[in-house]
């Protein structure tokens, strides 16, 4: 019984470990906490142990794109919008955002494109980026009247192998340079054979960027795009074409940007109004049931260390909604303590100390069992981990779900174990005189 | 305790209750969110001491409706208007300071199209059936009887329509909208509810090995047993509860609102409608049966 309790002291200890922020200071000095680094021959286990904060405590973007697919075949939609979602992956990793999310969600027929940018300032030039077309095409001119016609050529933006950033060797300005596949190459040797002293139109999503005159055949299969850039607009063109062109056209619903200072707000008046709450528990936790309240309340704070520890273990991506969950979730850790404290109340008349208090926990957990498994039901639907698209598959009601089930798996654990053990260990009858 | 004895008092109560909820949606209907109806939502904090009539009245001299105007924090104040592009926003944000005199800081913009509100009404309605559907089968089939699983589940729709009756009131008198977390909270409350119920139907369960299967006594008996423990178990949370409600920040309130009245319903609920309506089907159940 002792090597149980000294178990869940060790485990205490360790996940308290894991839940302290990266920088503590005790008495003046900085410690930093290491994070996980093992390596054992070829097996490697890195983890590191920060909070994961969802877009409304990190700040950062939430953005909702609508695929529109009416012009393409209804067998070939799923795979145009898997496409659209593949590039814009690309592009917001070539954008330099960390830790990303794409997601698609379809729902009766309409297909949206999810796109979570964490910590992300500048949200306009990622809506910008994201939502072009980007489809490139070579065109020629034919009359060089301003009435001009282009006629789009059979070389395009597929035919790309990279595209940079460079400068004009002459007067240094801006330009992106193209680097075409060996098709492609090709290609353009050919139409420029044709096209000597014409120009050659360079069109991104209808619009010319550029219109150079060809001075001779360009067999090197490279070209150079030189216009009115700045070194970002070239940079920014560079993504779009190395990430390819979007099979569907997107437009932008929905959009909901949060600036960090305040999710860290947020943050703080949750810690706030959290310590407040459990502050209150605890007391009517002694209040209620005196030395068994302390077991509680000892239970309670195992309960938020593991919990913590867990959250930065999975990792759970923690939102606003999600501390709600997990503060809820503390309110009803109690109830397992609750349930069995009332019990053994009962049976405390009817028979010796000890077996009462075993008896407690055996007829309490009934009870305890069948109404967790119903709400870990609810919070399985909310949170919906098949996916299933008739659900909702993403914001706030899932965060709040995941941080709601497991704080009632860990309730289950600190409510019924670890009291269990703690109050056999720890309380002592004191109804009977002492035996000498 | 002979807690069964009034039962009509308890459904003159509950009928009460969602009765002045029910003409509350009826007369006033729901204030409802931008997640549902679709519209801007726009968060500035300003450096300057600014009244919330001159900020929404910045806003409305650049040439958009603002809907409605509420203070979250220190000059810190929440728009909500229409649905407005990117570069509306772009525009306000940049003109704001002249139209108010005083530099800001902008914290949030949200955009919602119009579309994106039936989608997420039938998503809900879908979770709503499964998690009732699935809480009426687990209950029905953990103690071996439909008569327990309807009741509990009556016990919860109780809850639901009183938790929308209260934010139909609330909407009309304090401004509560009904978003995307008042549809989480009800969620919860729906689990939260059936938690309490299995509970005293637990000891109802017990006591029918010990005591017979008189279901009037046997229900006297587990209400009596759990009222403390019900009663506890409820103020934890609502202790929790009244904590974020205080402290938590003007994102969470209403939802922490929405918990707190659905926990007091989900408590009055368990025996007080769930159990009462058990007694009450089982009695016409036996007169039923005598009479064949």
């Amino acid at each position: 019984m002792r090597k149980k309790v000294f178990g869940i002291f060790l485990l205490t200890l360790l996940a308290g470990y894991i839940s302290l922020p990266k920088h503590v200071s005790l008495f003046g000095k900085k410690f930093d906490r290491i994070d996980l680094n093992l390596h054992l021959g070829k097996f490697t286990l890195e983890r590191n142990f920060d909070l994961k904060l969802g877009l409304d405590l990190a700040g950062g973007s939430h953005l909702v794109f609508d695929a529109d697919t009416d012009k393409i075949p209804a067998e070939k939609r799923k795979e145009a919008v898997e496409g659209a979602r593949n590039i814009i992956e690309k592009r917001v990793n070539l954008f330099g955002v960390s830790e990303p999310s794409v997601q698609i969600a379809s729902f009766e027929g309409k297909n949206r494109i999810v796109v979570e940018l964490p910590g992300i300032k500048n949200t306009k030039d990622a809506v910008n980026l994201i939502g072009k077309t980007a489809q490139l095409n070579f065109a020629k001119v034919q009359d060089a009247s301003p009435s001009a016609v282009l006629v789009p050529t059979d070389l395009t933006g597929a035919d790309l192998q990279n595209a940079k950033v460079a400068f004009d060797s002459k007067n240094g300005k801006p330009g992106v340079s193209l680097e075409f596949t060996k098709e492609g190459g090709e290609k353009f040797a050919k139409i420029t054979e044709e096209n000597i002293d014409k120009p050659l139109a360079i069109v991104l999503d209808n619009q010319v960027i550029s219109a150079p005159v060809v001075q001779e055949k360009i067999t090197g299969g490279t070209a150079q795009i030189t216009g009115n850039f700045t070194t970002d607009e070239a940079k920014k063109l560079t993504i779009e074409l190395n990430s390819g062109a979007l099979p569907v056209p997107v437009q932008l619903i929905e959009e909901r940007t949060v600036g960090a200072t305040l999710g860290t707000e947020s943050i703080q008046r949750s810690i706030k109004a959290g310590m407040v709450g459990l502050a209150m528990v605890g007391i009517f936790m002694i209040a209620s049931y005196g030395k068994f309240g302390i077991v509680a309340d000892v239970g309670l704070i195992i309960f938020g260390v593991l919990t913590l520890a867990l959250y930065k273990l999975i990792p759970v991506t923690l939102t606003l909604p999600g501390i709600a969950g997990f503060l809820l979730s503390v309110g009803m850790a109690t109830d397992s303590n609750i349930l069995i404290f009332e019990r053994f109340k009962e049976e405390r008349v009817k028979r010796p100390w000890a077996d009462a208090l075993e008896v407690s926990f055996g007829r309490a957990w009934d009870s305890i069992r069948d109404a967790n498994i119903a709400t870990l039901v609810t919070s399985f639907i909310l949170t919906n981990p098949l996916d299933w698209q008739f659900l909702h598959t993403s914001g706030p009601v899932r965060g709040f779900a995941i941080t709601l089930a497991l704080g009632i798996v860990i309730s289950l654990f600190t409510g019924v174990v670890v009291s269990r053990n703690l109050l056999r260990v720890f309380i002592k009858d004191d109804t009977q005189p002492k035996k000498i | 305790m002979n807690w069964m004895k009034y039962r009509w008092l308890y459904f003159l109560i509950s009928l009460a209750v969602a009765g002045a909820g029910v003409f509350s949606m009826i007369k006033w209907g729901f204030r409802v969110g931008v997640d549902f109806t679709g519209g801007s939502v726009l968060e500035y904090r300003f450096d300057e001491k600014i009244s919330e009539e001159t900020a929404a009245a910045g806003i409305e001299k650049i040439g958009f409706r603002v809907t409605s105007v509420q203070k979250t924090g220190e000059e810190t104040y929440l728009f909500k208007l229409a649905p407005i592009a990117r570069a509306d926003k772009d525009k306000i944000t940049q003109l704001l300071p002249n139209s108010v005199g005083s530099s800001l800081n902008e914290l949030r913009f949200e955009n919602v199209g119009p579309s994106m509100g039936p989608e997420l009404i039938k998503k809900t309605l879908y979770a709503l059936i499964i998690s009732a559907g699935a809480i009426l089968l687990w209950v029905a089939y953990q103690f071996r009887s439909l008569k327990f699983g309807v009741s509990a589940t009556i016990a919860t729709l109780h809850d639901s329509l009183v938790l929308l009756g209260a934010f139909s009131l609330l909407g009309h008198f304090f401004g509560a909208e009904v978003d995307f977390l008042f549809v989480t909270a009800m969620l919860t409350i729906l689990s939260f509810s059936v938690h309490d119920t299995i509970v005293v139907y637990d000891r109802i369960r017990e006591s029918q090995k010990k005591f017979g299967s008189d279901m009037y006594f046997l229900a006297n008996k587990a209400t009596s047993e759990t009222m403390v423990r019900s009663l506890n178990n409820s103020f934890t949370i609502i202790f929790m509860l009244i904590a974020l409600i205080l402290l938590g920040g003007s994102t969470t309130i209403w939802f922490a609102v929405a918990l707190l009245v659905g926990t007091i319903s989900g408590t009055y609920s368990s025996p007080f409608v769930a159990v009462s309506v058990l007694v009450t089907w089982d009695q016409i159940e036996q007169r039923l049966k005598k009479q064949v």
